[in-house]
């Protein structure tokens, strides 16, 4: 099957998401649609699956213009689409959640599982997915739910599959096996749109890469173009890719965490028994699947989670319990994961954001009295610095983009002298030219002798700026290795495979996985 | 934690449980705080379009009631001048009616009793104000102190007690019977504070109740010797001292008292609590966004009890100065609506001092005007306690909408959705 979306334009107020865009999905291949966060990627694909009504613009399946008033158009034209965020009901079996809104019934009104099994079953061997149809969902690792969410789509018969983000809960060996499912997907006959920020995937598995910035297609390129090419079309301005730090000459270990225990809300470890260290002027990058505690080990440091167990020592002093103000006042510098929700207050000015937890403190308060001056100078000064693009001091920090909008918290994070330096997925939704900028500024914070802490869930950024890597596997830490191990090995830890045997592992069958994912080291 | 999640072959890792089922709380408490901070911070061009908005409606009303209109009414066709003749005079009959009785009665035969309306309109107007600021307060912090009334009636009670049974030099008393009532709103507030800092109790369920324990406290009080006349058993305080009273403003002609003066002081104090201090700043980032306040270091909780007490001490200021200035003496319906009447008003003023300043002033206007309306015309008075309604219900009405509908309120907002 064909598909065309022509001059497809979708705007919501001022903001046009989606501008005149022009895509030919052909039959049997792999169309990557690359684009930063914020692009109009995912606009568009909803679009498509006619979840958003365009603006103007047609789409065309095998030459012939068709209307989507809603999914269910797009799921009988033979459209099927994995989400980001699994469409999944959790306490159902895999037959339940594929048989979920076309519901077969036999005589009588009574379910048919039994042929939901068979399809299921069916499924499952011809492309080597290895699903138990009779498995409940939540049970299931998250790979294998994504496999749940594709076997939903090709049951009803999808022609065109859209992939949206399908990399970015998964461990790299998951990526893998999903890059190779993609693959016999295509042989299949089957089109794939493929949505992705990740330039290494992209290259990988794609046939076509059309590149989307601000809501146009800016260019298509082949995959053999480097990722150099591909990230400066998706930024509209050369990058510069490797971050060429100098190794580390790590000082004084100042900072130690002793058989640290954060339980959850149910009693459960969710930072079980972690011991670890950071010397001055060395980062230590805990790698790790999303939900594996390094959120609760971080928020636990700042004293935003209660420490269970164990000791949080900085500069021989044990911080563990104290509340965030206390911490923050012992020098620690944190970074929040998710800056929108616990980094910044949103219809904040920038100049307001950037003294958030220096507020009630000289010299921005005489006593109770702020000094709107002072906050206004500081704001000026940290603008300039940190290449803030905004309007000015007054700006709402909401109206900002996500890089410019990181860049203040950074800003304000940095801007003290600091004992010690957490960030939790410092560039999580940052356009590419801004990771540039705040990776240097990590790593110059690092190199001015302090102690930095970088939690990401992102390979990439772990291998690029870590020193030391810590991976974090269900609350544990597994393994703390050099920043040298292969990205295979960290892979298989991240999926809770100790050191030693994921170094056998990877030793066994080093080359294909290597030329899948085009991954070097 | 399930078995099959450790199969290292299957490389699978665990899922993220916490965070995911965090997320749809935390969203739909955003998105409430949302609709409470673009109903209180909207724009003032909807507000004046709601109020002129209601003044029609209001005016179809009184077509609608008005036995003159309805006769010609029935000879419509015949003469429909008639009828639009006797609409459009009920309709402007009784609106200036109300305006020479809340502002300025031109046909008045001195100029004293022509600015008259004005002054009582003022008088009105100033417990309005006072309340009003301190349920702004709560507002941009986040919090919905419902319970002014109760704070009111506290505040008039404890700063009436004050000034009705000791025996002090001038100014000093005055000012302590006005701390008094500071004090003992912002202890009753504080309570509704300490308690959803402490259990989490929500304060709109807890201001509500202590509304009642406060109605009925003070019913009881005055059932007491020390709150009662001697030899009275009428439910009412002996009278104010006088070292004790707020000195009138323009003599004894004009009900007009230095509680107007108040107001202005109490709007510059929050204006200055919340732009310039850092009370304010933290009063706003936790009321915007806990989760980044707590981040940041701030005490979010004490933060909730603090809020309350300031939001309380000021709507207990002005149980005191409704006392101290107008009524004189402590009878149980001496918070009439104030309280109920400040949440409007400060929802009015879009939780600005300036902003409410004037709201309190337009409520007032509207309500002795109404009852000037109501003696010149018969219209009822109740038309006007239905403007109020409607131009709070459309200041309300868009956001409300929106959230119901889940439309985009901006298109910042929808940038992640479509990432």
């Amino acid at each position: 099957m064909k598909l065309e979306l022509r001059g497809i334009t979708k705007s919501f107020g001022p903001l046009v998401a989606n501008d005149h865009i022009d895509l030919v999905v052909e039959e049997g291949q792999v169309h990557a649609l690359l684009g930063e966060n914020g692009a109009g990627k995912s606009t568009l694909m909803n679009v498509l699956f006619g979840l958003y009504q365009a603006d103007s613009g047609e789409i065309v399946v095998d030459d012939t213009p068709v209307d989507f008033r809603g999914p269910g158009d797009a799921l009988r034209a033979g459209i099927g689409m994995v989400h980001q965020h699994f469409m999944l009901v959790p306490v159902f079996t895999v037959a339940e959640n594929v048989m979920l809104g076309s519901e077969d019934t036999k005589a009588g009104g009574f379910l048919d599982l039994e042929s939901a099994r068979r399809r299921v079953r069916e499924l499952s061997d011809r492309f080597g997915f290895g699903l138990d149809p009779d498995a409940v969902v939540e049970d299931l690792p998250v790979g294998v739910q994504q496999r749940v969410e594709i076997v939903k789509a090709l049951a009803r018969e999808a022609k065109v599959l859209i992939l949206d983000e399908p990399t970015a809960v998964l461990t790299p060996q998951e990526t893998d096996e999903l890059i190779e499912i993609m693959r016999q997907l295509k042989a299949a006959g089957t089109s794939l749109v493929f949505i992705t920020h990740k330039l290494r995937e992209v290259k990988a598995v794609a046939d076509v890469i059309t590149v989307i910035r601000r809501g146009k297609v800016v260019g298509s390129a082949e995959p053999t173009a480097s990722e150099g090419e591909l990230a400066s079309l998706m930024v509209g301005r050369a990058v510069s890719l490797g971050l060429d730090k100098a190794p580390a000459t790590p000082g004084e270990r100042t900072f130690v965490v002793d058989h640290l225990t954060v339980l959850s809300a149910t009693g459960q470890a969710v930072v079980d028994d972690v011991s670890f260290d950071v010397a001055q002027g060395e980062i230590v990058a805990i790698a790790g699947v999303q939900g594996n505690g390094q959120t609760e080990l971080s928020e636990a440091i700042l004293g935003l989670q209660p420490v269970a167990a164990g000791t949080i020592t900085l500069d021989s002093r044990d911080i563990a319990g104290l509340s965030p103000d206390k911490v923050l006042h012992a020098g620690v510098g944190f970074v929040p994961e998710d800056r929108k929700v616990d980094g910044l207050v949103l219809d904040f000015s920038v100049a307001e954001n950037l003294v958030l937890d220096l507020y009630d403190k000289a010299p921005y308060a005489k006593g109770i009295a702020l000094d709107l001056t002072a906050i206004r100078k500081n704001a000026e000064k940290r603008i300039d610095e940190f290449d803030i693009r905004t309007q000015g001091p007054g700006e709402h920090v909401g109206r900002l983009s996500g890089g410019n909008q990181q860049k203040v918290v950074l800003a304000r994070e940095l801007s003290r002298p600091l004992k010690l330096f957490i960030a939790s997925q410092p560039t999580r939704g940052v356009d590419v030219g801004s990771i540039e900028f705040l990776h240097r500024r990590i790593v110059q914070e690092r190199d001015n002798g302090t102690p930095v802490i970088i939690v990401s869930t992102e390979l990439d950024e772990v291998v690029e700026l870590a020193d030391r890597i810590a991976v974090m596997y269900r609350g544990r830490i597994i393994g703390i290795v050099p920043s040298t191990t292969p990205r295979d090995v960290l892979g298989l830890m991240m999926a809770g495979v100790p050191h030693d045997e994921a170094l056998a592992q990877a030793t066994a069958t080093p080359a294909p996985r290597d030329d899948q994912t085009g991954k070097t080291q | 934690m399930n078995d099959q999640r450790t199969d290292p072959e299957k490389g699978g890792p665990a899922a993220p449980p916490a965070k995911d089922v965090e997320q749809p709380t935390a969203a739909t408490g955003g998105r409430a705080a949302q609709v409470l901070r673009e109903v209180t911070t909207g724009g003032f061009g909807v507000t004046v379009l709601a109020f002129v908005l209601a003044l029609v409606i209001g005016g179809l009303l009184i077509i609608a009631v008005d036995p003159d209109v309805r006769d010609t009414a029935s000879y419509i066709f015949a003469r429909p001048a008639d009828f639009f003749g006797a609409a459009w005079s009920s309709v402007s009959d009784a609106y200036t009616a109300m305006f020479r009785g809340a502002v300025f009665n031109y046909d008045a035969p001195s100029a004293a009793r022509a600015l008259r309306p004005l002054t009582e309109t003022m008088t009105v107007a100033t417990p309005l104000i006072i309340a009003a600021l301190g349920v702004a307060v709560g507002f941009r912090a986040g919090l919905f102190n419902i319970g002014a009334q109760g704070q009111v009636l506290m505040g008039a009670a404890i700063g009436g007690y004050i000034g009705f049974t000791w025996s002090l030099p001038p100014v000093l008393h005055l000012l302590l019977a006005i701390i008094g009532g500071i004090l003992a709103g912002g202890v009753w507030a504080g309570v509704a504070g300490f308690l959803k800092a402490r259990t989490g109790a929500h304060e709109v369920i807890v201001t509500i109740m202590l509304n009642y324990i406060a109605l009925y406290l003070v019913a009881y009080l005055l059932t007491t010797s020390s709150f009662t006349r001697e030899g009275s058993n009428q439910p009412k305080s002996p009278g104010i001292r006088e070292n004790a009273q707020l000195p009138l403003l323009l003599g004894d002609q004009f009900r007009l008292h230095a509680g107007f003066l108040v107001a202005i002081l109490a709007a510059v104090f929050v204006w200055w609590l919340m732009t310039r201090s850092t009370w304010g700043f933290r009063f706003r980032a936790v009321g915007s966004n806990p989760s980044a306040a707590r981040t940041a270091g701030m005490a979010v909780s004490s933060s909730f009890v603090l809020v309350m007490v300031v939001s309380g001490a000021l709507t207990g200021l002005a149980g005191a100065v409704q006392i101290l200035g107008t009524e004189k003496a402590l009878t149980g319906g001496i918070a009439g609506s104030i309280g109920f009447d400040a949440i409007t008003v400060a929802l009015l003023g879009r939780s600005k001092p300036l902003g409410i300043f004037f709201a309190g002033l337009l409520y007032a206007g509207l309500n002795v005007g109404g009852r000037a309306m109501e003696g010149a015309t018969g219209t009822s008075i109740n038309i006007v306690l239905v403007i109020q309604s409607l131009v709070v219900l459309f200041i309300a009405a868009p956001p409300l909408i929106r959230s119901i509908f889940r439309l985009p309120i901006q298109p910042a907002l929808t940038k992640g959705a479509s990432a």
